[in-house]
């Protein structure tokens, strides 16, 4: 025991100063004035802001669900090839990934312009020109394009681990294909479901490229607001911590809740009826 | 009743990417049996259970159950359930859970649930253990739980395949005494699928002796043993050995260089047949006292009785099996009485 706490301990230094400091900084800042004082004006401010926390919160979770709808079969799916075709797949998926973030919001910009590729195909026989730009779906789309591959790869990843004995097990006791999922299939997967949606719904909700560029300024989400308290000419770093750390206890509440439901369902799994 | 057909596979051919894995197989189950396919690794023995269970569809056949055609039905609409070789648990579940599974899925009432699912516990010795997290559970007692669960559905027929390859010798010995007395408690159909022929021997009524996707022989374990068909069955049941022979006539046959009188016939004249003889038919002799001269090569002892070598004045091989102790080197007559010389046909391509 002794002997393996000397390894750990470059990554406990790295992880206090690259972590904790800043995670404590934040809230510092968050609970000071500009000269230092100590407030909870920040906090009672990011109230304003609600309807701007609750949008942000649907369109990631909009965004979370279309991901692991898509990306749950595609999984499933891929894990059930030859390994030639998986890793064509795997490929693929990850192909995009290695292209620039800004070029990739880019060119669906351009695709969604009201004169844009979309609506000039569109256009040839005679149907549109349709909004697309500028709207919660562009920006929606945007965040799916962007992320489903977070949401597959940890799928994929426990899919390929799954024992498909079980499969054949629950079929043998009587289970149709329906069960077989609900019963052997999710609970197998559940960590990797849990997984692609923290990996999904936390950058969702606080991005704001893809809000800026396919929303316009008309569909403004809590991570433009935190970076307008930087990066604008009304720098305000309190206010932006204030929302920051809201944002993040928002988030760690709803991961905890994910959590909570799932441990229940397996809690009732496993119940002895006595 | 008691004997009728509850499993009849009609003519099941299998073919895996081009390769033919059964052939042709023809096979009543008659119900209340307990019948062991047995034959070495790759002869399809495994295939022919999951025809049964659902999992394999044959490429031409048909597999009756109760009379009823069942090759378009799933598995889960079957009245078989399984004992799987790596016995398949669900680790999410505990051992109650596990063994309820068949029964929750059908939404039988709690109660109901309850009192099977400690009958089976009973049946299988394992009371006490329902809370346990099956992740921890010894072999053997993750196979109990295996077998549990698969008996709570009340099926006509248990498929079970080489459920004690992962045990201990101790055991698995315990184990095939305990389902065989689960059989004959349950009087459900066990179709036992095992590469270990003494397990064949010692828990089957019926026992269906594979190879290359084919049916070599089906009898009772003695009938199997004692009048094996051919030279494969021979030497895969028990240890043989096989000699080249000439069928002279009918009750007589010539090997290692004379004439043995035989309980054989219907033979051609002069036909080439393999010679069976069991080890421990041989009885070794005084040099002028024995039918065949030979010496001592080796001697082994194996517990109960010796394993001995001893090579003929034409170079073969007689393995022997004697409770008295021989010196290697030393001279030696064996003899063999004509009821334990057994005459087989020629297999067509040898490879035995």
């Amino acid at each position: 025991m002794t002997k393996s706490r000397y390894p750990a301990f470059p990554y406990i230094v790295f992880m206090a100063i690259f972590i904790v400091i800043p995670l404590i900084m934040v809230a510092y800042f968050a609970f000071t004035t500009n000269t230092g004082e100590f407030t909870i004006q920040n906090i009672i401010r990011v109230g304003d802001y609600v309807p701007v926390i609750i949008k942000s919160l649907f369109l990631a979770f909009v965004a979370t669900v279309i991901c692991l709808g898509l990306g749950y079969p595609f999984a499933y799916i891929m894990s059930r090839k030859t390994s030639n075709i998986r890793r064509t797949m795997f490929m693929l998926i990850m192909l995009p990934m290695w292209m620039n973030f800004l070029l990739r919001t880019y060119s669906w910009m351009t695709i969604l312009e009201n004169n844009g590729l979309l609506n000039r195909f569109l256009g040839i026989f005679g149907i549109g020109p349709f909004e697309m730009i500028n709207t919660q779906g562009a920006v929606v789309l945007g965040m799916v394009y962007d992320y489903l591959p977070f949401m597959i790869v940890p799928l994929y990843t426990v899919m390929m681990k799954m024992d498909h004995s079980l499969v054949q097990a629950a079929q043998d006791l009587g289970a149709d294909p329906f069960q077989v999922f609900t019963h052997v299939i999710l609970p197998q997967t559940m960590q990797g479901i849990k997984t692609g949606i923290t990996m999904v719904f936390v950058p969702s909700v606080s991005t704001f490229v893809i809000s800026r560029m396919l929303g316009g300024g008309s569909e403004l989400m809590v991570g433009d607001l935190i970076e307008m308290q930087f990066g604008s000419n009304n720098y305000n770093p309190n206010l932006g911590s204030a929302i920051s750390l809201v944002l993040m206890i928002i988030v760690l509440i709803c991961m905890s809740v994910m959590n909570q439901f799932d441990s229940d369902n397996i809690d009732k799994e496993g119940r002895i009826a006595i | 009743m008691e004997n009728s057909t509850i499993i009849s596979l009609k003519d099941i051919v299998v073919e895996f990417d081009g390769e033919s894995v059964l052939r042709h197989i023809n096979l009543d189950i008659r119900n209340h049996e307990f019948v062991t396919l047995l034959g070495p690794s790759g002869c399809g023995k495994t295939t022919t259970l999951r025809i049964i269970g659902g999992f394999v569809n044959p490429k031409s056949g048909d597999v009756f159950f109760d009379g009823k055609r069942i090759n378009d039905l799933p598995p889960y609409k079957r009245e078989v359930n399984t004992v799987f070789q790596k016995y398949a648990l669900f680790p999410n579940l505990n051992v109650y859970e596990n063994i309820a599974f068949g029964l929750r899925l059908k939404k039988v009432p709690d109660e109901e649930i309850r009192e099977r699912v400690f009958e089976m516990l009973d049946l299988v010795n394992m009371r006490g253990y329902e809370r346990r997290d099956v992740n921890l559970l010894s072999g053997g007692q993750q196979q109990r739980v295996a077998i549990a669960r698969a008996l709570i559905n009340k099926p006509q027929v248990l498929l079970l395949d080489e459920p004690l390859g992962a045990l201990d010798l101790k055991l698995r010995k315990e184990m095939q005494i305990e389902l065989k007395k689960i059989q004959r408690e349950t009087k459900i159909t066990f179709i036992y699928v095992t590469h270990d022929q003494e397990e064949a021997l010692t828990m089957s009524d019926t026992v269906i002796v594979m190879r290359d996707g084919e049916i070599q022989q089906i009898g009772t374990p003695i009938d199997i043993y004692n009048e094996p068909i051919n030279a494969f069955v021979a030497d895969f049941i028990g240890e043989s050995n096989i000699i080249d022979g000439i069928m002279k006539k009918d009750y007589l046959v010539n090997f290692a260089g004379r004439d043995f009188d035989c309980v054989d016939f219907g033979f051609a004249e002069n036909e080439n047949v393999d010679v069976v003889i069991r080890p421990e038919d041989i009885k070794i002799s005084e040099p002028e006292k024995g039918q065949i001269h030979g010496k001592v090569e080796s001697i082994i002892f194996k517990g109960v009785h010796y394993e001995i070598v001893v090579i003929d004045t034409n170079g073969f091989n007689w393995k022997i099996h004697s409770t008295l102790y021989e010196e290697p080197g030393r001279e030696v007559g064996l003899s063999v009485i004509p009821d334990d010389i057994h005459i087989m046909h020629k297999m067509a391509e040898e490879e035995k």
